[in-house]
């Protein structure tokens, strides 16, 4: 045991092993861009282009229920593992609900709610319906109203909404914030997705006309208050593994173009700041298996890891896209090119959840304390 | 600390338990001299008596050279080393003087000294009785090491030698030296030897030393000039014509990449020291005042502070993750980052806390009114010691990029 100073076990290196050669296999890059990039056209009208096949192969595989507790049958892992397997996700920038679902795995286990949990190990997707249209990473910004056992109002950025059938959504009523489970088939629920960046997601608003729903907990504030640090680890590791496929990707191409009769590795300006990407990955690394290990074996330092995680992780996100496409060229600049694709998944990424600054503000108001008056 | 006990084996939970009582009956408390921040400007004999006696005391009580053979003089235990070095750190002892040595040296005569050798350097290297520095840089010889042309005649079963080493950082105290000489003026790479050079006992006799001051006004390294000095074959390591080989031992430990942990101490805290940690920002920007508010309170510097402390909690996750096999790519990925890494947050640690300090860190060491008794600006400075020494900043991102990265070689 000394020698490994995580729970980062055995089980945990496996499935991260299982998932990155299942990508390898079943899904290069060529196929995503095949699927994802088909249509250029600027002011498309919005899709949300996946496997489901592979999805359900996923599903079959039980990843998408890794973080459900085992009181609702799921697989129980540790953070560690998760996040081991999500960087394979980040890394292949696979089109799927899994970083929707974990995230909605962990509000509804701190809300114990045992009842949706069994929806996800039955293979159900889900999203997190939290936000409002301003100031969204508030963890109280919903737009949405509860009041006389009915949903109205809309739900605005909610991920993956296009591939999910089950939404988590967080609504004023005239107590605390309220959770609801909502299926997305109900009556008086409407779904626009929303044109973006991001070729690899997809995201929506969600519309709410008095709508019946399942209540989770009166708690909201406190239970996402809880899962926020794991979500926030979710997102971190999509990023690592997308900016360790950017950094390698840009190494096999300066290793291969040659100007002024050199690999291009061979100059200063580009192989320096290629180092620097690689310090940087290895510092969210770092930093993602230190706070997936502190959410149980040191609980009390999991917040500020975290937000030193998504402040480390949004950085590297903007920093290895920028580095990817300069240091290709012309080439990199184009559609053809596969570096956007994951350029674009990581500026998404970057400020998912809280970009940088959100989150080093955060951490000061922790290590610091609060700006006095 | 809570983190680090809970990993431990029953073998290193009963060290730290020893350490731990050790240090209390044992740690030296404060000195009665100005202790500089580092080992590397050490300048009068009363900073260094000082400092040799705890190093003598810790080597003494078993908390130096814990994990090397005892035939050497050290423990003849496994992987304890961290245990003590975590342990001084937390009990906030002084630092150990013969850096060189325990780092550098000591590493590289394990490896690649004769027995006896080894038998007769290391037990007073641990102890500290003994100090060492590193002959490896010349005026024409810096980055491109291999270039040195120090240089070594035979003279039957003696070697002649001839040169100028600079920067040499202790020489003043120095009794040993390791030395990079050139053996074969032919070969650039095969063509190096590698020694160790008795100094003390060759002052004015074959060895010159004269001191370099710093930028900061400091003294600490050296020129070393050889003239005619003779010594045995029997301090040569390894083969000759292996030098170059003999120093990558060297240069991976000083760049804290090796695989034997290097007995290190610290944290001391008293008027003269200081800890330059991220987190001792948070104070001095409480402490201090602009526009009417509290520094702290300026959102910009709140920002750089934390920039600061998650680039430190990073390093040191990343020595914990470098643990983990199932999570590394490349064996040397992490390892080589380290000097990189701390050397450069130390840097920008050092220039934050300046901005800081606003007009104030134009006060320096000595001025009464200086804040923190004008350490902040001394530790910047120093900083660019750091990012020079032991291989330029510039110089490991080449040695990253290709033997981690595998890009074009740049020489
Ligand atoms: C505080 C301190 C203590 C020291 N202690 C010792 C000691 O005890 N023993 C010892 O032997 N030496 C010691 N040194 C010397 C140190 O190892 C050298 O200064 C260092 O290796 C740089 O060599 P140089 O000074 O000749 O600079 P140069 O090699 O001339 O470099 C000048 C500048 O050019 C850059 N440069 C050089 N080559 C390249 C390249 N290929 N690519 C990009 N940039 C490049 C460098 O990064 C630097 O910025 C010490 C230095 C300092 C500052």
């Amino acid at each position: 045991m000394s020698s490994n100073t995580y729970e980062f076990n055995q089980d945990a290196a496996l499935l991260k092993d299982s998932a990155r050669k299942f990508f390898s296999e079943k899904f290069p890059v060529e196929k995503l861009h095949e699927l994802v990039a088909q249509d250029p056209t600027l002011g498309r009208t919005p899709q949300s282009l996946w496997f489901e096949e592979l999805w359900q192969e996923i599903i079959e595989l039980g990843w998408p229920m890794v973080a459900v507790p085992e009181s609702a049958g799921g697989l129980a892992m540790p953070a560690v593992a998760v996040a081991g397997l999500v960087e394979e996700f980040g890394r292949a920038a696979f089109p799927s609900p899994m970083l929707s679902t974990l995230a909605a795995t962990y509000v509804l286990s701190a809300a114990d709610a045992i009842g949706p949990l069994e929806d996800i190990c039955s293979g159900e997707a889900a999203s997190l319906a939290i936000a409002g249209s301003k100031d969204s990473w508030g963890l109280a910004s919903t737009e949405v109203t509860y009041s006389n056992g009915k949903l109205s109002g809309t739900a605005h950025y909610v991920q993956d909404v296009g591939k999910v059938q089950k939404i988590l959504v967080s609504a004023h009523s005239n107590s605390d914030l309220q959770l609801f489970w909502v299926d997305l088939r109900s009556d008086g629920v409407t779904l626009d997705l929303d044109t973006i960046v991001d070729l690899t997601r997809d995201q929506g608003r969600v519309s709410f006309h008095n709508v019946e729903a399942v209540p989770i907990s009166v708690k909201g504030l406190s239970v996402l208050a809880e899962a926020m640090p794991k979500i926030w680890m979710l997102v971190s590791a999509d990023i690592a593994g997308a900016a360790e496929w950017q950094l390698q990707t840009t190494v096999d191409y300066v290793n291969t173009r040659k100007q002024f009769d050199k690999a291009l590795g061979f100059f200063q300006a580009i192989k320096h700041p290629l180092v620097d990407v690689m310090i940087k990955v290895d510092e969210t690394r770092s930093l993602l298996y230190s706070m997936a290990n502190a959410v149980s074996a040191a609980p009390e330092k999991a917040l500020q890891l975290s937000h030193m995680l998504k402040a480390s992780a949004s950085d590297l996100a903007g920093f290895a896209s920028g580095r990817s496409v300069q240091s290709h060229g012309g080439i990199g600049f184009t559609w053809e090119c596969y570096v956007h694709l994951y350029f674009k998944r990581q500026k998404h990424s970057q400020m998912l959840f809280g970009d940088a600054t959100w989150h080093r503000a955060r951490l000061a108001d922790i290590l610091i304390g609060p700006v006095t008056a | 600390m809570v983190d680090m006990q809970r990993k431990d084996t029953s073998e290193q939970a009963r060290f730290r338990d020893y350490c731990r009582e050790w240090l209390s009956e044992h740690h030296p408390g404060e000195p009665e001299v100005r202790i500089p921040q580092s080992p590397l400007e050490i300048m009068t004999v009363e900073q260094m008596d000082y400092l040799q006696r705890w190093q003598k005391s810790a080597y003494d009580g078993g908390l130096v050279g814990c994990d090397y053979p005892v035939e050497v003089g050290g423990g003849g235990r496994k992987d304890l080393q961290r245990i003590a070095n975590d342990e001084m750190l937390r009990a906030r002892t002084p630092y150990f003087p013969n850096v060189i040595g325990l780092g550098m040296a000591a590493p590289t005569v394990l490896y690649h000294g004769q027995d006896a050798l080894k038998q007769r350097l290391l037990p007073k290297l641990f102890s500290g009785e003994d100090i060492w520095c590193q002959g490896f840089s010349e005026p024409g010889a810096g980055s491109d090491l291999a270039s040195v042309q120090t240089f070594a005649q035979k003279s039957g079963e003696k070697w002649i030698i001839n040169g100028h080493k600079v920067w040499t950082s202790l020489a003043h105290f120095a009794e040993w030296m390791i030395i990079l000489l050139r053996t074969d003026k032919s070969h650039k790479y095969d063509g190096l030897s590698y020694f160790v050079v008795p100094i003390k006992s060759a002052l004015g006799n074959g060895v010159t030393v004269k001191p370099l001051i710093k930028m900061t006004g400091e003294t600490g390294f050296n020129e070393v000039i050889f003239e005619n000095l003779e010594i045995d074959d029997s301090f040569r390591l390894d083969e000759l014509g292996r030098g170059w080989q003999v120093a990558m031992t060297t240069l991976l430990h000083e760049r804290g990449a090796g695989d034997l942990h290097v007995p290190r101490a610290g944290g001391l805290k008293s008027r003269s020291a200081h800890t330059s940690n991220a987190m001792s920002l948070i104070s001095l920007a409480k402490e201090l005042t602009r526009d009417g508010k509290r520094v702290a309170d300026d959102p910009i510097i709140r920002d750089r502070i934390m920039r600061c402390i998650i680039r430190e909690q990073g390093l040191s996750e990343n020595q914990r993750r470098g643990r983990v096999t199932e999570l590394l790519d490349h064996p040397m990925r992490i390892p080589l980052q380290n000097k990189l890494l701390s050397s450069e947050i130390a840097q920008e640690i050092a220039s934050l806390a300046i901005d800081i300090e606003g007009a104030a860190s134009s006060l320096y060491v000595g001025d009464e009114n200086a804040p923190a008794g004008g350490q902040w600006p001394l530790a910047y400075l120093n900083s660019y010691g750091m990012t020079i020494a032991a291989g330029t900043s510039e110089v490991q991102r080449n040695i990253l990029g290709e033997r981690v990265l595998g890009l074009a070689k740049s020489k």
